[in-house]
């Protein structure tokens, strides 16, 4: 690793004071991409700003019938939170199944869908439960959030600090694992939402995580893993690599989704 | 007796492994240590037109930036293989020239050019990214089927078309006489896919310059100490022998990728002297993955011919082997003498003829990995039994069964004489524990839950004890093969074992401790292991091909032949009885039917004091030997893998994995188990998940655990395992050697249980679920003519 400058503000202000005077900084918030990327020198931030001790961004609770989860609430803290398992109980589940115990006691929430890796599993979430991301400047839906691989609509100087989600009437996520990483080669989230069936595909996609609208509409006449299975799934757009063409993503998406079907039925 | 042999002895060594305290290369520390960082090539092909250090050389903390043509003219010299093979036509083998660091040419991704000395970790690899290396890049080739084509890249100069050797042995026209006669013949074309070895503990070493004596140390992770100061001292002129010394302390796995002295651990000891410095390199993962020597890679086309009964006629075999971009220490012998001599099986086959062409490509270099040529050749010939099997209709099993070889010793077409086996009795003792019989049941079960449930068959052989050396000298080897022991015994009657074997995870330091307590009775506490060091241990072979068993341990029993001999003239004497009256039993020393006894110390002690030995012997007691073996072991086994498929995903779960090995005798069910646990595990991986990629460019694609698949416990399964003993004839404890076994047996049982399942010969490895998806899919479409 290069030499690094490290930060721990103990205020929102105060990182964004540090973000705004450092010459290439980077937001650690669990550093489960960013150390290792650093350690191999790929990457060189200047300095490094850890927002996980700045008051109100760690934890969960549930406002005006909405689960809010701090952005640097650890991917092992959302597993087992009672209110994520009483109101989401999918999204615990997802959330134990990121990576390994070592990952989720370090990883989190905000620092996933900040990086927003195309085979990281809280985008499909996210996208799926059409969850707001709330930031130091504003909140931004779902929808308008994921922008491609790596790329989301955060600007500069934007910090996340919570998630909320309305809880869904039931929702399940199914992923395939790769077989070296066991990132997701395809793992698809089905959410029955007060806005309608959501579908979200993470893993499988050239450009991240996108939503899958013939599976949309096939499950909101018939919320069944039958209906999932007479969809066509296209492989255009979907990855190909050495673990898999995109024919085969194009079957994983459709077995995952049938398979979160039943799960969520 | 409790500790001696066949006894579930706890590994001594694992109190310091499992609470931390071992000491590796990486562990070792010196006052005077700096740290070396490589630069390396980012092209699979390059010139190289000149380094600018300048940068790095002006940063604080750097001692020196040190290129090839620095390491070349201070006369160090190029890294050799040292196994001659001959082609057909007579011509030697083509062997480019490799420098521990590159002067002119790189020729694989990683390909050292310089080497950055400062004085941290670090600081060197930072460092090493300041230096300028202009490189005019050239086209590379890195595969085995293009590295013949006409036109391609060429990666050495004196290996024109990069064809390193074109091999045979066998008689072809007699095979294909056989073959065209045959009754139905089987053809395949068959991938061994390429390997990376991944030790836990990655490479490393510290080379330590004493200028006061010329005297060089070189700490490093080898599975052969005496074997690396040989050829840093008889080839790469670092040193001679007796101003080298060489230790291998605790070493964290080898699989082969160990045996080889890399261009690393020589510029680290050239460095040292130069610098004035100890110099300590450990490669990091990712170095591992990029520089380690690969194994397996090898392309192969064969056909095999059967008479009306099923009897085999004649088995032809085309390969193609991929050697990367130089020859490593015994790369040639990998698919020649440990591949082709072994492609009669357990089968009784008169014709056989092979055909091996070693090829150069742009890759790191390939060589011996867990098996070495034996996993290639059982691969091969337990999946054309398989297939041919289901082609003519036959249970696979009762294929097997007419064609094994019964009565011993038998004489193969291709060298190997097998002295002892029982192959059916290994089938029958699997097919028992798998409970094949009610495997038709499990399969419609499996059916109604949508699951595809196959079963296969792997009856694998291989060759150990490797070697009898006029035997591979006559082949070609560089050296003998032969192995040595000393024994002390101490005064006070403990016994230290100083062993030219080296245990690197194979638990030496409790079975070579159990066969001296079996033979003296005397407590496995007061025996002691010493090994991997050359200035305590008489010159040694070391550890590989599952040979410390074998051979190792021979010459350990070799040598206490000697110390029995000794301590039952000195017990005669001072018992005052016949020699041919003593016996050893017990930890006492006795004449036999009487109650007139020594202690084993008291013999010890007398032997030291000295005050009453028989007239003329000399005080003492220590003897040493030497033991070069008279045949290979055979060591022979049955695997049954049973698989179930999801047809929707092409995901395979081993349900069960049945293992009945013949090892010979088994000095500790315990150790021998695990071997078998990893050796299956490994070859799982093989089969189902393990694969190196290189893209066409040369570019490596698997670099990290990110893309390489290393089995994980979820992916194995438990396993069921048998022993059937055939004791070895050849050696004084009968025993064949277990290390290799499970990674040369279990990829075809598995292979040929998925294709058992989805009912199509047509697929490779690694199976992944996507290929198995694949095949799944392919064998399903309609045969369209479009």
């Amino acid at each position: 690793m290069y030499d690094v400058h490290y930060h721990r503000p103990s205020s929102l202000e105060d990182a964004l004071n540090l973000l705004a005077g450092a010459d290439e900084p980077k937001i650690l918030a669990g550093g489960q991409t960013l150390l290792p990327t650093m350690k191999q020198h790929l990457a060189a931030p200047s300095d490094l700003v850890d927002v996980r001790k700045i008051p109100g961004m760690v934890g969960v609770k549930v406002e005006g019938g909405k689960l809010v989860i701090g952005a640097a609430t650890t991917h092992a803290e959302v597993a087992g939170n009672p209110d994520v398992l009483k109101h989401v109980p999918s999204l615990a589940c997802l959330a134990a199944g990121i990576g390994d115990p070592a990952v989720r006691h370090m990883g989190t929430i905000g620092g996933s869908i900040a990086n927003n890796d195309p085979a990281a599993d809280y985008p499909a979430a996210i996208l799926a439960l059409n969850a707001t991301v709330v930031t130091n400047r504003r909140e931004i839906p779902a929808d308008q959030y994921f922008e491609g691989m790596f790329a989301t609509s955060l600007e500069d100087g934007e910090i996340i600090t919570a998630v909320t989600i309305s809880p869904p009437k039931r929702g399940a996520y199914a992923k395939f694992p790769n077989p070296a990483s066991r990132y997701a080669m395809a793992g698809v989230y089905v959410a029955e939402t007060s806005s309608g069936v959501r579908v979200a595909v993470t893993g499988a996609g050239e450009s991240g995580v996108f939503r899958h609208e013939d599976l949309e509409a096939a499950l909101s006449s018939n919320f069944a893993p039958e209906a999932a299975d007479g969809v066509e799934i296209s492989a255009d757009g979907l990855l190909s690599d050495i673990h898999g063409d995109a024919a085969y993503r194009a079957q994983l998406v459709k077995v995952m989704a049938k398979r979160a079907v039943a799960a969520a039925a | 007796m409790s500790d001696g042999i066949g006894a579930r002895v706890k590994r001594k060594e694992d109190k310091r492994f499992i609470t931390g305290k071992g000491k590796y290369t990486d562990d070792i520390r010196m006052e005077n240590q700096a740290y070396a960082a490589f630069v390396r090539s980012p092209h699979a092909h390059a010139r190289v037109k000149g380094i600018d250090a300048s940068e790095a050389e002006a940063m604080e903390g750097v001692i020196a930036v040190l290129n090839g043509a620095q390491l070349t003219g201070d006369g160090i010299g190029n890294i050799i293989c040292g196994w001659a093979i001959t082609s057909k036509d007579g011509s030697p083998m083509n062997m480019g020239p490799w420098s521990a660091l590159a002067t002119d040419r790189v020729r694989y991704v990683g390909d050292a050019v310089a080497v950055v000395i400062a004085e941290s970790d670090r600081l060197a690899r930072i460092a090493a990214e300041k230096v300028a290396v202009d490189y005019e890049e050239l086209p590379a080739v890195a595969h085995a089927d293009k590295a013949l084509k006409p036109g391609v890249p060429q990666v050495h100069d004196n290996a024109p078309g990069n064809l390193i050797y074109d091999w045979g042995i066998g008689e072809e026209a007699a095979t294909d006489a056989a073959i065209a006669g045959a009754a139905h013949v089987t053809e395949m074309h068959v991938t061994n896919n390429r390997l990376s070895p991944n030790p836990m503990e990655p490479r490393s070493a510290v080379a330590i310059f004493d200028a006061s004596e010329d005297h060089y140390t070189l700490y490093t992770t080898s599975q052969n100490p005496h074997v690396a100061r040989l050829v840093l001292s008889a080839f790469y002129n670092v040193a001679p022998e007796h101003k080298l010394r060489v230790i291998a302390p605790d070493v964290g796995g080898g699989f082969g990728s160990k045996i080889y002295i890399y261009p690393e651990e020589i510029t680290c000891l050239w460095a040292a002297m130069k610098t004035g410095r100890s110099v300590k390199w450990t490669s990091d993962r990712s170095e591992a993955f990029m520089t380690d020597a690969h194994g397996r890679d090898h392309i192969t086309t064969a056909k095999m011919g059967f008479d009306a009964n099923g009897r085999i006629t004649g088995f032809k075999v085309d390969t193609i082997a991929n050697f990367g971009a130089y020859m490593s220490l015994f790369s040639s012998a990998v698919p020649t003498y440990l591949y082709a001599t072994l492609l009669s099986g357990q089968y009784d086959i008169a014709n056989i003829y092979a055909n091996v062409r070693a090829v150069y490509t742009n890759t790191v270099p390939v060589d011996a990995y867990r098996g070495a040529g034996r996993p290639e050749a059982c691969y091969l010939i337990e999946r054309m039994m398989e297939t041919a099997a289901r082609e003519m209709g036959m249970d696979p099993a009762e294929l097997r069964r007419r064609n094994f070889i019964d009565a011993f010793p038998h004489q193969t077409p291709v060298i190997m004489a097998y002295d002892v086996g029982d192959f059916g009795g290994n089938l029958d003792k699997a097919m028992a524990a798998a409970d094949v019989v009610g495997f038709a049941a499990r399969k419609a079960e499996a059916a109604k839950r949508g699951k595809f449930r196959g079963l296969g068959y792997s009856c694998y052989i291989e060759a150990c004890g490797i070697a009898p050396s006029a035997a591979v000298g006559s082949l070609g080897a560089g050296v003998g093969l032969w192995e040595s022991a000393e024994v002390r015994v101490n005064p006070v009657g403990t016994i230290e074992i100083l062993t030219g074997s080296h245990s690197h995870g194979q638990g030496h330091e409790t079975t070579f401790a159990q066969i001296v307590a079996d033979r003296f009775g005397i407590p496995i506490d007061n025996v002691s292991i010493v090994h991997g060091d050359t200035d305590k241990v008489q010159m040694g072979m070391g550890t590989y091909g599952s040979r410390s068993g074998a051979v190792g341990m021979s010459a350990i029993v070799k040598a206490m032949d000697k110390v029995e001999a000794k301590v039952k003239k000195i017990a005669a004497h001072v018992l005052e009885a016949s020699e041919d009256d003593i016996i050893i039993e017990g930890g006492e020393v006795k004449i036999a039917g009487t109650d007139k006894k020594m202690a084993w110390h008291e013999v010890g002690l007398a032997a030291y004091t000295a005050h009453n030995l028989p007239a003329g012997m000399e005080p003492g007691l220590k003897e040493g030997a030497f033991y070069d073996p008279v045949n290979f072991t055979f060591p022979a086994g049955c695997y049954i893998a049973e698989v179930e498929v999801d047809p929707e995903t092409g995901v395979t779960k081993i349900v069960q994995f049945t293992a009945a090995d013949d090892f010979g005798t088994i000095i500790n069910p315990n150790i021998v188990e695990g071997q078998v646990h990893g050796g299956v595990a490994q070859g799982i991986g093989q089969a189902m998940l393990e694969q190196v990629v290189y893209d066409e460019a040369g570019q490596l694609v698997t670099g990290s655990y990110m893309d390489y698949a290393m089995p994980r416990a979820d992916d194995v399964p438990f396993y069921t395992i048998e022993h059937n003993t055939t004791v070895c004839p050849n050696n004084p404890l009968g025993i064949k050697g277990c290390g290799e076994a499970g990674a040369i047996g279990a990829p075809p049982a598995v292979i040929n249980a998925i294709t058992d399942a989805i009912g199509t010969n047509d697929l490779q490895m690694p199976a992944t679920p996507s290929r198995v998806w694949g095949a799944i899919q392919a064998s399903r479409a309609p045969m369209a003519a479009e």
